[in-house]
């Protein structure tokens, strides 16, 4: 499958990444060749077969409902990037 | 001093007193320490594991109950969290993060008193078939330092293939423990989806992904297994039905029905010998009275890219979580919410990663839906049910574990579809569900190993255990 550049870009806003023009040929070139790799599955008849979702046979796994404090604020806030005592802190992105 | 491989060789001389923890803990230290080019370790924790060996030969010395794993050192692919301790998964946009709690399988080992050695090298978020694309370099496979460990638990292969823990828990997806397990001659489980909890593994393709041990001996395989195994009330995923005892190994005393996929065995590029190896253990059995038959799984060509669609897109979903935002990496060049995730993710992921993130993206994207992600979805089912099929008639599915051994470091890593069929034999049993075992069968003509793949129904490990053992005892020669 041919895929545009403007394809690209929009599934790469989609995933939250970036390319620059260097890495985006790459992309692309590897992305076709995913995709016609993928197309293969057009071959089987899937006619009137549901789309197979759950792994298991799910029977209801329940528990009680109790209220546990697992994670004190101190751990939750351990692995940020940037913290004060009480908040997660991230770039300003409200402008005045 | 040196130790057998295969914690059943010495776990009775642990017990005894004869053998003590801290002399294993020296031993498996140096080991890494003189090993230290395979790079499969990216952490090690030394003064832990002298610290609780001398507990536990404290504890033995004073007649004190002991744990069953009492003298087993454990390696821990790096997607496994265990509490206060480093884990990555080999990505640089979780390095320095600390993980706030033990995976249940970790603290499953904890409680039969195992000892966490270390974190080993894996392909980045288990995503790769040869360990190349973890941001910490390639494992080197300890038969031959040009070859590949296999991947994407290749650090947790060649850990047990050059004796520097006793054994190790990888995670698989479509191969990523049976595949390195046979690169390195080892034992390596995918369990039936369900049987070991996933909380606290570090989620790559949530419907595919099971832990399973790397072991050197069967013995030890059925332990670790029955150990790790079981209800979680944490993983909802995880089921309820009840362990058996894998590690009461039992012989096998009738006439099994067994298939191996010709068109698997005969497809193209599978190395002469790996065929012959196949071939002479379906001999083998057929001499034994086994009723073994070529069956043909005519989906064969459907398997991987059935895999990729579905893997690509969970994967999408379950790594959008590293945002920047509340841990791993932030990128330096963030100056608002939006710079902040995709500087973030750019920087902090390597180039498979996005690939696959691309790739799921695309294929979940509104336009792409239905052609792609829900078509997979039904042929996975077409797969599960003609796999099903393959059960009500045969106890066993008999397969080579992969086409050729170990291939060359940079063999592969410029096409991205050359690599992703090196799981063509392993992605069934992740599509269907079901358990598969590698089992160390034979060397190659430079000496590499060969594994044989088996395969069974849902929850049937006993049997699989069983079988393999019978396999390793009277079949394989």
């Amino acid at each position: 499958m041919k895929i545009t550049d403007k394809k690209i870009d929009e599934i790469a806003n989609l995933a939250r990444l970036e390319f620059n023009a260097n890495e985006k040929i790459k992309i692309k070139t590897d992305l076709e060749k995913i995709v016609d790799f993928f197309d293969k599955l057009s071959e089987v008849n899937t006619d009137g077969v549901e789309p197979l979702i759950y792994m298991i046979d799910c029977q209801n796994n329940l528990r009680e409902d109790e209220i546990k404090n697992e994670i004190s604020k101190e751990e939750a806030l351990k692995n940020a990037p940037d913290k004060d005592s009480d908040y997660f802190k991230v770039p300003k992105f409200i402008k005045k | 001093m040196n130790y057998p491989k295969g914690f059943n060789n010495f776990s009775q001389k642990v017990k005894s007193g004869e053998i003590s923890c801290c002399a294993l803990a020296e031993f498996y230290l140096s080991n890494i320490e003189k090993n230290k080019h395979l790079n499969a370790f990216l952490e090690v924790y030394a003064d832990e594991a002298i610290q609780q060996a001398k507990k536990l030969d404290k504890k033995i010395e004073n007649c004190e109950k002991t744990g069953r794993l009492a003298g087993m050192f454990v390696g821990l692919k790096d997607n496994i969290c265990y509490k206060n301790h480093h884990v990555s998964a080999s990505s640089k946009i979780l390095e320095g993060f600390e993980s706030l709690y033990s995976a249940t399988v970790v603290e499953r080992l904890l409680a039969e008193d195992a000892i966490i050695i270390g974190r080993l090298n894996c392909d980045e978020f288990a995503m790769g078939a040869s360990n190349e694309n973890s941001a910490y370099g390639a494992v080197l496979n300890y038969f031959d330092n040009t070859k590949v460990s296999g991947g994407s638990s290749g650090g947790a292969a060649v850990a047990v293939q050059a004796n520097l823990c006793t054994a190790s828990l990888g995670s698989d997806t479509g191969g990523s423990v049976r595949q390195p397990a046979a690169f390195t001659g080892n034992f390596g489980i995918k369990p039936t989806y369900g049987r070991i909890s996933r909380y606290g593994l570090l989620s790559y393709a949530s419907s595919f992904d099971q832990i399973g041990p790397i072991t050197s001996t069967i013995e030890d395989m059925a332990l670790l297994l029955e150990i790790i195994s079981g209800n979680d009330e944490f993983d909802a995923t995880c089921t309820q039905k009840p362990v058996e005892k894998y590690s009461e190994i039992n012989k096998i005393d009738r006439k099994l029905k067994i298939a191996y996929l010709d068109n698997y065995i005969n497809s193209n590029g599978v190395q002469p010998e790996v065929k012959e190896k196949t071939y002479q253990i379906i001999e083998n059995l057929k001499n034994k009275g086994h009723k073994v038959e070529a069956a043909n799984f005519e989906l064969l060509d459907y398997l991987v890219p059935c895999y990729y669609v579905l893997t690509t897109a969970e994967a999408s979903s379950n790594l959008s979580r590293y945002s920047g935002l509340l841990y791993g990496y932030r990128s330096k060049n963030s100056i608002d919410l939006e710079s902040t995730f995709k500087k973030s993710r750019s920087e902090g992921f390597g180039d498979e990663v996005k690939r696959r993130i691309m790739s799921g993206t695309f294929v979940l994207s509104s336009d792409y839906y239905d052609a792609y992600y829900s078509k997979a979805q039904k042929v996975r089912r077409v797969i599960q049910n003609r796999t099903k099929e393959l059960f009500a008639d045969y106890d066993y599915i008999l397969n080579p574990t992969t086409p050729t051994t170990a291939f060359e470091i940079g063999g592969k890593t410029n096409d991205p579809i050359a690599m992703y069929l090196a799981d063509i034999f392993t992605v069934q049993a992740p599509l269907a569900g079901n358990p598969a075992l590698s089992i160390p069968c034979g060397v190659d003509n430079n000496g590499m190993p060969i594994g044989i793949q088996v395969m069974t129904d849902l929850f049937n490990e006993k049997h699989l255990i069983n079988f393999a053992k019978y396999l390793c005892e009277e079949i394989i020669k």
